[in-house]
């Protein structure tokens, strides 16, 4: 760790200010001088591993009392970016009406960590990438822009087979962007220049020939709360991983289904663990509107929801692992009682 | 009673609570790193990103300018240390590769420079702005990499003496009627004790003390006064409490003299506290394994013909192995066995001991095969062992101490409920669930080593045993506490115990699951020798020996009620009778068959453990049968371990609750090893790939519902005075097999190759 000046921001202006001034033009995430902390379970993380080495930090978390409510909004809910994880997960509206969300950010982590943890610093955690995470490799392209990708031909297990570039492989290792992306969530977003909003699928950025570049957020902007529009009561989260709790996704699957008399009104499919960014699997949509639910179809919705993806040496299995997923959490979602 | 503190049966000890219960629950143990220095300066290490080289260039301008840093220590300024020899051929080293010695390099991890500085944060700081440049070969990485060499154990590792044979393999295993071929492996493991490697090292004129978490306190005080090159009387070694150790920190690693130079040389204390993904590379692992096992039986299920092949990776220059073929070639009755034991050289660490290191691979591979064998023959695998199991080891000839395999087999499958399993793969299921029940065979050789220990009694009661044993979290403290107490009839609150110190009388290496009989067999020695005393005191006329073997049970008897002697002793008449306030004994004990320089072995840090199948006309091992039910997921694959349920016999147990618990511990590490744990080598570079505890995967309490241990009586006088069988390194053992013998029945799907991973299973 290096050292760094630590500031608490007392209001989301002073918050902006701070964090715009020590930013200047950097890329927000990977290499900016200046980083907003909120419950830190991923940023001190990183920094003790010297990946990540801000001179500045701004210490978001006194903006609790403006920005963790959960609350009504129109027709759907807004989750306030420093809500806690836990407290979201545990919360009865969300339970009732959002289970994906629900249990997204259950299945998350650990205890302490969900204690902890905020949503908005959720959504912006980085990869898992080992090679991203231990600067002894020199080749990384999202840590060290042009020097290679280590994980390309190394071990790969854990890495992404869709959204993937030959630039960059990482996974996007969250659970609740999945059930965000899934429900086309907004995302808010306070900067210098005002409030701005943006669908939550704009916020993320494939990795292309930039994998540095994680989102589109600005330098100093800070997100403050989330949005869902409607309700999702018949909704899953189903999370695959090596060990029962306390472990990333090797895959997941965000589904909410609209049925109406056996025929599917609307659908929603979001793939975890095997994306480089929070992935929405359009086409697989696609296949269910319209439809009634049988096992056939949640083969062709599955095969769909993977067309693209590419496996590397120890990642294909995700492959035919995020079929199953797919198609048993459809399953679940059609079934489950509401 | 609870089920932590299981109703002792015969011949077993009170499960008193821990005797360091209350100071480790409420954080007042001190550890090595917390021991209070004198204005300490803090060291931080910078490890090679290369693993075969050398480096070319050292930048270190950026890092001098952090603030507070005082020194960098790199192969072009190191004090010089002397080599030390590796622990197998008669030194102290866990590896021969010495670090900052030249520019060269041999491993990844490797430490290539020590920062100073005056606090913990500025040498990390400086650390990592330290600039490498290298020159980079080509490293072998492992099994299968160019430039590996392979050859026999035999002939360069001086421990392994013999590739175990008898009878006319290839014959037998050529008519047998029934006959199984199969290959296994196994992956790199570490051992990640919860405490960090850590070491402090201060200096009062010529006399050093090391505060290091250590499993053999005489071995590394003598290791380091040797690179050193100072006498051994000037190094103590303090470590009262060790945050886990599971062989990692049996052999003294490179790091502790260089620590001890630079203190040296800033005359000042310096604290080193290494980072967790160093430990990866600076201390030593498992190595990955590989293994052929070919059985031939008779379609009753007797076996006519074994032979388990075996190879190992290890570094360069030392000749590393483990060799569980001395335990693989005895287990069964067969009266044709070969075998063979290979080492393969590539550019890593030197490999070491980790929990049961021959048994775990070993025999993961041996009683998956078993397994096998039950399935070709249609017969229950409870029964194949039943029908092959031996009083007499087949190599040799030998008779087991005692071996209650077969009793372990028939309580856990008892506990288990082992006749509801359905034989036929696939037939269980429970929702999205299919269901597997699996079982091995698990065991342990059991070992002692020559000890020493110091006890004094005072009139009162109170009772002071110093012996430099280790507190891995075993229980050291309180068995040895429960000996004293029962040997000399004084209340267990009286007895306070001194272990961890190199200026106590030197004990063995907490290693091998020794620890228990060698300390309590040296401790029940020399409180009889106390008892003597005061017995001669209040009774002058008599024949001491007599006398005293009739009522204080000493010599090889085992310190059952009956020998604990009729007559309590009153104390106060003996002490009146002495005319003294304190009695004070000190003796050294060897156990039976141990080589003739034993004790000065001992008192050079080395280690004489003797038994297992070394005994001259005996073998003796602690066996036991562990029963798993695995669940496999239809859809995503996951395989989950519900329920574990080993039953256990070892001799004497001394206290059921910690006996337990190391048993609970080795279950469940045992289904970390074959579901979770693997250490990840890049094998373009030779590196590993997740060092860190959030890739580097164990259980979480969330994998762990159901863990039933079962100890069984067993009386064993033929080992040691205690009749004590270690329990530390049994139950992880037979885990790996079982799990994979009930994925097997879940999915009929045979695995070989651990850890076994959702990706893995083909239904
Ligand atoms: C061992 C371990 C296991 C884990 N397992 C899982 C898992 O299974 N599933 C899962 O989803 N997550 C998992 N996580 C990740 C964890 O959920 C995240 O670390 C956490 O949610 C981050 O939230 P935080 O508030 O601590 O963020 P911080 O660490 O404070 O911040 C993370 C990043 O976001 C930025 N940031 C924070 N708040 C804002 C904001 N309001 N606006 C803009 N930028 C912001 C920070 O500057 C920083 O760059 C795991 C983490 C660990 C350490
Ligand atoms: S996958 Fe991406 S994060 Fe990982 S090493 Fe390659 S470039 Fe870096």
């Amino acid at each position: 760790m290096r050292p760094f000046s630590y500031q608490r921001a007392t209001d989301p202006d002073t918050a902006v200010r701070a964090l715009g001034a020590a930013a200047a033009a950097n890329n927000p995430l990977t290499h900016a001088r200046a980083q907003p902390l909120a419950g830190g379970t991923t940023l001190i993380d990183l920094m003790k591993l010297d990946v990540m080495r801000p001179a500045a930090i701004v210490d978001i978390n006194p903006l609790a009392s403006h920005w963790s409510a959960i609350e009504p909004k129109g027709d759907g809910v807004r989750l306030g970016a420093l809500a806690k994880m836990s407290d979201v997960a545990a919360h009865d509206e969300i339970q009732r009406s959002y289970p994906v969300i629900a249990n997204s950010l259950k299945l998350a982590a650990s205890a302490q960590l969900r204690n902890m943890a905020t949503l908005g610093g959720n959504v912006m955690q980085r990869t898992r990438c080992s090679y991203f995470r231990d600067v002894s490799y020199e080749n990384c392209n999202k840590r060290n822009p042009g020097s290679g990708c280590a994980a390309m031909d190394g071990v790969n297990r854990m890495h992404a087979v869709l959204g993937v570039s030959d630039q960059c492989i990482a996974t996007y290792p969250g659970d609740f962007a999945q059930a965000l992306i899934a429900l086309d969530a907004t995302v808010e977003i306070t900067g210098k220049s005002g409030a701005r909003s943006l669908p939550f699928a704009q916020l993320h950025k494939a990795p292309g020939n930039t994998p540095d570049i994680e989102t589109t957020l600005q330098p100093g902007e800070l997100i403050s709360a989330f949005f869902i529009s409607g309700r999702w009561p018949r909704s899953v989260y189903l999370k695959a991983r090596d060990r029962q709790s306390y472990e990333f996704a090797l895959s997941s699957a965000a589904v909410a289904l609209d049925v109406q008399n056996g025929t599917i009104r609307d659908a929603r499919v979001a793939l975890g663990g095997v994306a480089t960014v929070p992935w929405r699997a359009r086409e697989a949509e696609a296949l269910l509107k319209g439809q009634r639910f049988d096992d056939g179809l949640a083969q062709r919705v599955a095969d769909a929801a993977f067309a693209d993806a590419k496996g590397r040496r120890h990642n294909s299995f995700k492959i035919a692992l995020g079929k199953r997923v797919v198609a048993r959490a459809l399953q679940q979602a059609v079934t489950m009682e509401i | 009673m609870t089920a932590a503190a299981p109703d002792p049966k015969m011949n077993m000890g009170q499960p008193v609570p821990r005797y360091d219960a209350v100071v480790k629950v409420t954080g007042r143990a001190t550890y090595a790193s917390d021991m209070p220095l004198s204005d300490p300066a803090y060291a931080f290490l910078v490890t090679s990103a290369i693993a075969k080289g050398r480096i070319d260039s050292l930048d270190l301008d950026e890092a001098r300018r952090v603030r507070g840093v005082i020194d960098i220590v790199t192969h072009e300024n190191a004090p010089r240390l002397k080599d030390s020899k590796l622990f197998s051929n008669g030194g102290y080293a866990g590896t021969t590769i010495q670090p900052l010695k030249s520019a060269d390099i041999a491993h990844d991890g490797q430490i290539i420079a020590v920062v100073v500085a005056e606090t913990y944060e500025s040498a990390r700081d400086a650390a990592n702005r330290v600039k490498v440049s290298y020159t980079a070969t080509t490293p072998s990485a492992t099994f299968d990499s160019p430039g590996t060499t392979i050859a026999a154990a035999k002939g360069q590792n001086a421990q392994f003496k013999e590739d175990p044979k008898v009878g006319d393999f290839a014959k037998a295993f050529d008519e047998a009627e029934v006959k199984l071929t199969a290959s296994y492996e196994t992956p790199t493991q570490h051992h990640n004790p919860m405490e960090l490697f850590s070491t402090s090292c201060a200096w009062m004129g010529d006399e050093l003390v090391i505060y290091e978490p250590s499993q053999f306190v005489h071995g590394l005080k003598h290791g380091v006064a040797e690179q050193l090159g100072i006498d051994a009387d000037k190094v103590r070694v303090v470590n009262p409490y060790v945050g886990g150790g599971f062989g990692s920190r049996g052999s003294m690693t490179p790091r502790t003299a260089i620590i001890a130079a630079i203190a040296k040389r800033l005359n000042r204390p310096v604290k080193l506290v290494p980072t967790r993904d160093q430990g990866f590379t600076i201390t030593t692992h498992r190595a990955e394994t590989r293994h052929e096992i070919k059985l031939g039986a008779r379609p009753d299920g007797k076996l006519v013909a074994l032979r388990h092949e075996g190879a190992e990776v290890s570094s360069r220059p030392d000749a590393y192995c483990v060799g569980g073929t001395k335990t693989t070639t005895r287990l069964y009755a067969c009266p044709n066995v070969d075998s063979l034991v290979s080492i393969v050289r590539a550019d890593r660490n030197t490999p070491g001991f980790m929990r049961s290191p021959p048994e775990v691979p070993y025999l993961f591979a041996l009683e998956s095969a078993m397994d096998e064998l039950a399935v070709k023959l249609n017969l229950d695998p409870v029964e194949l062992r039943r029908i092959n199991d031996t009083t007499n080891e087949p190599i040799g000839g030998k008779p087991y101490t005692s071996r209650s395999l077969m009793a372990c087999f028939d309580e856990a499958a008892k506990a288990f409920g082992w006749a509801q399993r359905s034989p036929q793969p696939k037939s269980m299921s429970d929702g999205d669930w299919l269901i597997g029940y699996g079982c091995a065979a698990t065991c342990y050789p059991t070992q002692m080593g020559p000890a020493a220990a110091r006890v004094r009694l005072q009139r009162d009661g109170r009772t002071r045993v110093e012996i430099a044993g280790h507190e891995i979290g075993t229980g050291a403290y309180t068995v040895i506490a429960q000996t004293a107490a029962e040997r000399l009839g004084v209340p267990l609150e009286k007895v306070a115990v001194f272990i961890g110190d190199s200026d106590l009388p030197p004990a063995p290496v907490a290693g091998g699951s020794n620890s228990t009989a060698s300390t309590c067999s040296v401790v029940t020695m020399v409180c009889d020798q106390i008892r003597q005393r005061l017995f001669k005191a209040v009774m002058p006329g008599q024949s001491l020996t007599d006398k005293a073997k009739a009522t204080v049970g000493i010599g090889q008897t085992p310190a059952t009620q009956a020998a604990k002697g009729d007559r309590p002793l009153d104390l106060e008449k003996a002490f009146d009778a002495l005319g003294v306030g304190v009695v004070e004994e000190y003796g050294e004990w060897k156990p039976e068959g141990a080589p003739l320089d034993s004790f000065r072995a001992m008192h050079s840090g080395q280690v004489r453990l003797v038994g297992g199948d070394q005994m001259k006309d005996q073998i003796a091992y602690a066996f036991g049968a562990e029963f798993v039910e695995v669940r496999v997921n239809r859809f995503t694959h996951e395989i989950r371990c519900p329920r574990l349920v080993g039953a256990f016999a070892a001799g004497r147990i001394m206290n059921p609750r910690t006996a337990r618990s190391q048993l609970m511990g080795g279950l469940i590490w045992g289904m970390s090893s074959a579901l979770l744990e693997a250490t990840e080598i890049d094998e373009r570079n030779a590196r590993y790939v997740n060092d860190n505890l959030a890739d580097y995967l164990v259980p979480v309490n969330a994998d762990v519902a159901n863990v039933e241990v079962i100890l069984l009586s067993e009386q064993d006088d033929r080992i040691n005075p205690v009749g004590v069988k270690g329990v530390g390194e049994l139950a992880n053992v037979g885990t790996n097999a079982a799990i994979c013998n009930a994925i097997y029945h879940a999915t009929g799907q045979r695995i070989r190759k651990l850890p076994v991973r959702l990706e893995n299973i083909e239904v």
